[in-house]
């Protein structure tokens, strides 16, 4: 056996292609020994520290963005265009996401202990997801997708003295848990068809000697409950409300972009791969049809967004309404996978960055509000049109942009991936879309009617303006402009995601 | 008798299955992490016996990163259910019913 065996040793010089990721890893490391140094009582030293590491990391992603692709640590990473759009998406997150948690009261409040961890786990998430969205064999995509479970898990759980977030915690372990069982056997029944563990040999040993359709139908099938779940996809959604109603708001905040977008670079890189070789060549594969792919993505897509609009209707508390909001976009997303086109990748690609924009928006607006009110009640939203009339104008622009309304992002977004639908005649989908837009109209503007249109209360003080700090401004203008202006002007963003498509590369 | 592919997949299949089965059935919250363990060994002997008949050495790799990733797991798992054991004094997941509708 050991003759067979063929010694791959990686070299260093791959690693320069890696900079973002090794910024992200060694400032987690950085930032836990930084907040052991100050023994935790300085929770500005790993905010620093975790602040100036994804802003270098971000700077390496975007000096490399015009590099060719690179294959990284022997055969498990690469490097292309779909990776390089992804790292920025979750860069972009990530920054966000970390300067709002400093103005967060459930994170940063006076009782709570070791601060400086909750700013090294955010830094390893990110680079976890960069990870997912650059595996290229399935060694790499089970433990990416584990890094970003394990470090979720403990973020899901960190009010430790919260019975909501530790019961979060516990549901998302399990659920994880058992979901990436169930795709660890459909990896290892893959890797059994084809005696490969890269998504490119995988694909040359499939199309070489095509399985039984039966056989590909299982193993794709237990593929995509791991990937369906990270996405919450329904039916793998049942963690999903729990967790972000129950998770830090700062935390849900991340997780309804950041793994989510990460499930979705997987699924690309993955499907593409090994379905068909690459976009290009999405008309002419016979893999597709053997396990008729495009009827189950559209019945995974029509379910998602109906049954995610349906239950949001009735939701009261704005988080769990977000949440549902959230697998409901997943539902259109899924759209753009229906025959593996390049049509549908630059759908998805545009929708998933808009989506990081106004959903990250509308989580944040909820944090800044919780953290005067302490409350996401929608009864509690009552009259913030008044209170803060610039965040609830902002938080106005998010809704009517997840609605997809023009003139903002969202509009524009959901028209891409309308497009893609027609062209490929699935009308039925298309309609069902559209009447479930109008369905979140009805939902997302109960919060609008209950900002602006509703009087807060008389009793003590609950209709003062609120102090609302200069930093939650900040981070909520820089996430609402380009919520507008994509509305307006996409042009460059489209341009964008068609380089990554370009630069996406299937063959090495 | 020769003990050849076959019987290593029907191994791991049945274990799977029970796996599954066990998750669905019981609601200790530990006892269902340990469901999960057997889900994951199944799968580690479809790799390694995989591996073998492929002659490939990238199964057992596979198997060797999958037993740290468990181990992980359930070193998180275990910790987040002591937590919950502190605040609830139940691990049983029908009783965890504060964050239902």
């Amino acid at each position: 056996m050991l003759e067979t065996l063929q010694v791959n040793i990686p070299s260093w010089s791959d690693l320069g292609y890696w900079r973002p990721e090794l910024t992200l890893l060694s400032t987690f490391l950085v930032a836990l020994i930084g907040d052991l140094i100050v023994r935790g009582r300085r929770p500005w030293v790993p905010f620093t520290l975790a602040l100036a590491g994804m802003l270098l990391a971000l700077g390496f992603a975007v000096a490399d963005l015009g590099e060719p692709a690179h294959t990284v640590m022997g055969s498990l990473i690469i490097v292309d265009g779909i990776a390089s759009f992804f790292r920025i998406l979750f860069l972009v997150a990530g920054l966000a996401t970390v300067l709002f948690s400093w103005t967060s009261e459930e994170i940063m409040g006076v009782k709570r202990e070791a601060k400086g961890e909750y700013y090294a786990l955010l830094t390893l998430l990110t680079g976890g997801m960069c990870v997912m969205a650059e595996a290229r064999d399935i060694l790499m995509l089970f433990l990416s997708m584990e890094l970003v479970g394990l470090t979720s898990y403990v973020l899901a759980g960190y009010m430790r003295t919260s019975l909501r977030s530790t019961e979060a915690a516990v549901k998302y372990v399990i659920f994880a848990a058992v979901s990436s069982g169930i795709m660890l056997y459909g990896l290892s029944l893959f890797y059994g068809l084809t005696g490969e563990t890269t998504f490119v040999g995988i694909r040359e040993a499939l199309f070489a000697n095509p399985p039984h359709p039966y056989a590909l139908l299982v193993v794709v099938v237990l593929v995509l409950v791991g990937m369906g779940y990270k996405i919450a996809a329904v039916p793998f959604h049942h963690w999903a409300p729990d967790v972000y109603e129950g998770a830090p708001t700062p935390v849900t905040a991340i997780f309804s972009v950041g793994p989510k977008a990460a499930g979705f670079a997987l699924m690309i890189r993955f499907f593409y791969t090994t379905l068909v070789a690459g976009p290009e060549a999405a008309g002419t594969s016979n893999l597709l049809r053997l396990v008729d792919w495009p009827l189950l993505i559209a019945l995974l897509s029509a379910v998602t967004m109906t049954y995610g609009n349906l239950v949001a209707l009735r939701q009261t508390n704005v988080k769990r309404m977000l949440a549902y909001s959230s697998i409901a976009h997943v539902g259109y997303i899924l759209m753009g996978f229906l025959l593996l086109t390049s049509d549908g990748l630059q759908a998805i690609l545009f929708y998933l960055l808009v989506y990081m924009l106004m959903n990250l928006g509308a989580f944040l607006f909820v944090v800044a509000i919780n953290n005067h009110l302490r409350s996401e009640e929608l009864t509690d939203y009552a009259g913030l049109g008044f209170r803060a009339p610039w965040l609830a104008t902002m938080m106005f622009v998010f809704l009517i942009s997840l609605t997809g309304l023009p003139p903002t992002a969202g509009f524009i977004g959901k028209f891409f991936l309308f497009k893609a639908v027609l062209a490929q005649e699935w009308y039925w989908l298309a309609i069902l879309a559209g009447l479930n837009s109008v369905i979140s109209l009805f939902y997302y503007m109960r919060v609008t009617k209950a900002m602006f249109f509703t009087e807060p209360a008389e009793s003590d003080g609950a209709a003062a303006p609120l102090a609302i700090k200069p930093l939650e401004y900040v981070v909520l203008a820089a996430l609402c402009i380009p919520t507008i202006g994509l509305g307006i002007w996409w042009g460059p963003v489209r341009d964008f995601a068609d380089q990554a498509i370009a630069r996406f590369n299937v063959g090495i | 008798m020769e003990i050849t592919l076959t019987h290593y997949l029907v191994l791991a299949t049945l274990l799977f299955l029970t796996g599954m089965l066990g998750f669905i059935v019981r609601r200790n919250a530990i006892v269902m992490l340990m469901c999960i363990e057997l889900m994951l060994c199944a799968a580690n002997i479809v790799l390694a016996a995989f591996s073998r008949w492929h002659l490939d050495l990238g199964g057992h790799v596979f198997v060797l990163m999958s037993f740290a990733v468990a181990a992980a797991e359930a070193a998180i798992g275990l910790a987040i259910l002591v937590e919950i054991y502190r605040r609830r004094r139940t691990v049983n997941v029908d009783e965890l019913t504060t964050l239902m509708e």
